[in-house]
C-alpha cells in the first residue's frame, strides 16, 4: 500500500515495546475525537528517567506505527526531554504520514505526556 | 520483498473485465472507430455496436431496448434518475433510505437545498428497509421512491418489489440502484415492479466508466447534459462505444452464467462466513438469507478495520471496511451507523465480497491467515480483554 511510508509499515508489522507493565509508575490514556480511537502508554521511572515504556493501540497503522516509534525515541530519556517530544518529531521518525493521519501521531504524544503527569502526580 | 499472492476478495468495489469483454471491446477503439451519429459505413458500424448492446442489455433485465439508456457510470445512471425526474417534476418530496450509496444520498441532499423535501427512511439492525415505513412516508407530494436493490457494503437485498407495489398505489414510480445485483440475484424489471434502475459495467466484469439506466417507457425526465440529443436527448455526448459494446457482453455473460455464479460464491462465502465467525467475538453484519451471494460482513471486537486491512494485504488478501480510520471524512460508515453498530464496533468491520473466479483454496487461505491476524491486532488493543 502506498499510503504509508516503509519506516511506517514496518513499524505496523513489527511494533517496539507493545503490551502492558503491570506495576507501572504512570499510565497515560488518550482518545482520538477525531475518529474515536484509543491509545494507552505505561511508564516506569527510575532516576527521573524512562526506565521503560510500553503501548497499546486500538486503531489504524498510523496510530499504532506512531505509538511503536514514540516508545522507542523516548525509552532511556530523561522525562523532561521525554516531554519535548512533539507530533512532528514523531512524523519525522517515521520518514513522515499522510496528512490525513497527522491526527494520529498527536495521540502518542499526548498518551506519553499524560503518563509522564500521572508519575509526577502520584510522588 | 517475497512475491505474495494475491487473492481479490473486493469484488463490490470492482471486478476484473472478462476476456470475452476485452475482446468484444477491441474492435472498436482503431477498427470500427466511427461516431454512431454518422451517416457513413463507419458510423453505421459503430451505431450496430451501440444497438447490441442495448439488446443485451434490455434482454437481461426482460425490456426493450428502447427502455435502455447508456451512460458514464452507475452515479450518473442515479443522478439522471433522481434529478432528471425531480427538474422535470420541479417541486416535490422524495422518500429514499439511510443506506443508499452516496450517489443516491448526496443526489438527494442537494434536491434539499434546491427546494426538495426528502424522507431518508430508518433500517433496522439487519439493514432492512421495512415496506411499511414507504407506505406511511408517501404524501401528496411525492415524486419519487428511490431504494437500493442490494447494499453494496453489508449486501442486505431490500424488498423492492414490496416498496414498488405500495408506491404504485399512490402513482409514484420507484427507481433502484442495482449496481450490486446484477448478475448476483435473479430478476427482471417487471419482477421488482421499478420504473428507474440503474447499473454499472465494472461490477460485472465490464469496462469501467459506462453505466445505464432502464428507464420504463412513457417516464418523463429531464437531461443533465445538453448538447446534440444522444440516447433520445437523455444523454448528449458521443457514445462510450467501446464501452456500451463491453457493458452489453458484460450483461449477456452475467445473463448467462448467474445461476452458476450464485451457487459457485454462495458456497464458498458460506464457508467463509462459518470459518471466521469460529474466531472469538466475531460477527456478521447485514441479514443472514437476505444478502448477496458473494457478500461477506464481519466484524470483530476490539481491532481496527484499517490495521486489519492492511495486515491482510501484506498477506496478498484484498478486502475493504467501513472503518472511520480508512474513510476519507475519517466517519464511521452511515450503513453500519444507521443498522444501530456504535463507532467502535463499526471500526472492527471487514467486507469480504467474493467474484465469479474466487476459488475454495483462497477461501482456505483466508481462514488459515485471519484468525492469527486478528489475534495480533487484538494482543496490541487496550480494549481487548482476553
Ligand atoms: S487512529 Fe483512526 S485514523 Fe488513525
Amino acid at each position: 500500500m502506498s499510503l504509508y511510508s516503509e519506516k511506517v509499515m514496518e513499524h505496523f508489522r513489527n511494533p517496539r515495546n507493545m503490551g502492558e507493565i503491570e506495576d507501572a509508575d504512570g499510565v497515560g490514556t488518550v482518545g482520538n475525537p477525531v475518529c474515536g480511537d484509543l491509545m494507552t502508554i505505561y511508564i516506569t521511572v527510575k532516576d527521573d528517567r524512562l526506565e521503560d515504556i510500553k503501548f497499546k493501540t486500538f486503531g489504524c497503522a498510523a496510530a499504532i506505527a506512531t505509538s511503536s516509534m514514540i516508545t522507542e525515541m523516548a525509552k532511556g530519556m530523561q522525562l523532561e526531554e521525554a516531554l519535548r517530544i512533539s507530533r512532528d518529531d514523531v512524523a519525522q521518525g517515521l520518514e513522515g504520514l499522510p496528512p490525513i493521519k497527522m491526527h494520529c501521531s498527536n495521540l502518542a504524544a499526548e498518551a506519553l505526556h499524560k503518563a509522564i503527569e500521572d508519575y509526577r502526580s502520584r510522588q | 520483498m517475497i512475491e505474495v499472492k494475491r487473492i481479490y476478495l473486493d469484488h463490490a468495489a470492482t471486478t476484473p473485465a472478462d476476456p470475452q469483454v476485452v475482446e468484444a471491446m477491441q474492435p472498436y477503439f482503431s477498427r470500427r472507430y466511427g461516431n454512431p451519429s454518422s451517416l457513413h459505413t463507419l458510423g453505421a458500424e459503430a451505431q450496430e455496436g451501440l444497438q447490441k448492446s442495448r439488446e443485451q442489455v434490455a434482454q437481461m433485465l426482460g425490456t426493450e431496448p428502447q427502455c435502455i439508456v447508456f451512460t458514464g457510470s452507475g452515479t450518473e445512471s442515479d443522478n439522471l434518475a433522481i434529478k432528471g425526474l425531480a427538474w422535470h417534476k420541479k417541486r416535490g418530496h422524495v422518500i429514499t433510505s439511510g443506506i443508499e450509496h452516496p450517489a443516491v444520498l448526496e443526489t438527494c441532499r442537494h434536491l434539499e437545498k434546491n427546494g426538495f423535501s426528502v424522507t431518508y427512511l430508518p433500517v433496522d439492525s439487519q439493514g432492512l428497509v421495512n415496506p411499511e415505513h414507504v407506505a406511511q412516508a408517501i404524501r401528496e407530494d411525492t415524486i419519487l421512491v428511490s431504494v437500493m436493490h442490494a447494499n453494496n457494503e453489508i449486501g442486505t437485498i431490500q424488498p423492492v418489489k414490496e416498496i414498488a407495489a405500495i408506491s404504485h398505489e399512490h402513482q409514484v414510480p420507484v427507481h433502484t440502484d442495482a449496481v450490486q445485483s446484477v448478475g448476483k440475484v435473479p430478476f427482471t424489471v417487471d419482477d421488482l415492479g421499478v420504473d428507474l434502475l440503474s447499473l454499472s459495467a465494472h461490477k460485472i466484469y465490464g469496462p469501467k466508466g459506462v453505466g445505464a439506466l432502464y428507464v420504463r417507457e412513457g417516464l418523463k425526465l429531464q437531461p443533465l447534459l445538453h448538447g446534440g440529443g444522444h440516447e433520445k436527448g437523455l444523454r448528449s455526448s458521443t457514445e462510450n462505444v467501446p464501452g456500451i459494446v463491453g457493458l452489453g457482453t458484460a450483461c449477456e455473460l452475467a445473463g448467462q452464467r448467474r445461476d452458476r455464479d450464485i451457487s459457485h460464491m454462495r458456497r464458498l462465502r458460506d464457508k467463509l462466513i462459518a470459518g471466521a465467525l469460529e474466531i472469538p467475538r466475531a460477527y456478521l453484519n447485514g441479514h443472514l438469507q437476505k444478502r448477496l451471494p458473494n457478500n461477506a460482513h464481519l466484524r470483530f471486537t476490539a481491532i481496527e478495520g484499517e490495521s486489519l486491512l492492511l495486515s491482510l494485504d501484506e498477506k496478498g488478501v484484498a478486502a475493504s471496511t467501513g472503518s472511520a480510520c480508512s474513510s476519507k471524512k475519517l466517519q464511521a460508515s452511515h450503513v453500519l451507523l444507521a443498522m444501530g453498530l456504535t463507532e467502535v464496533e463499526a471500526h472492527g468491520s471487514l467486507r469480504l465480497t467474493l467474484g465469479r473466479g474466487t476459488t475454495e483454496e483462497e477461501i482456505d487461505y483466508v481462514l488459515d491467515i485471519l484468525p492469527p491476524i486478528v489475534e495480533k491486532l487484538r494482543k496490541m488493543s487496550p480494549l481487548w480483554e482476553a
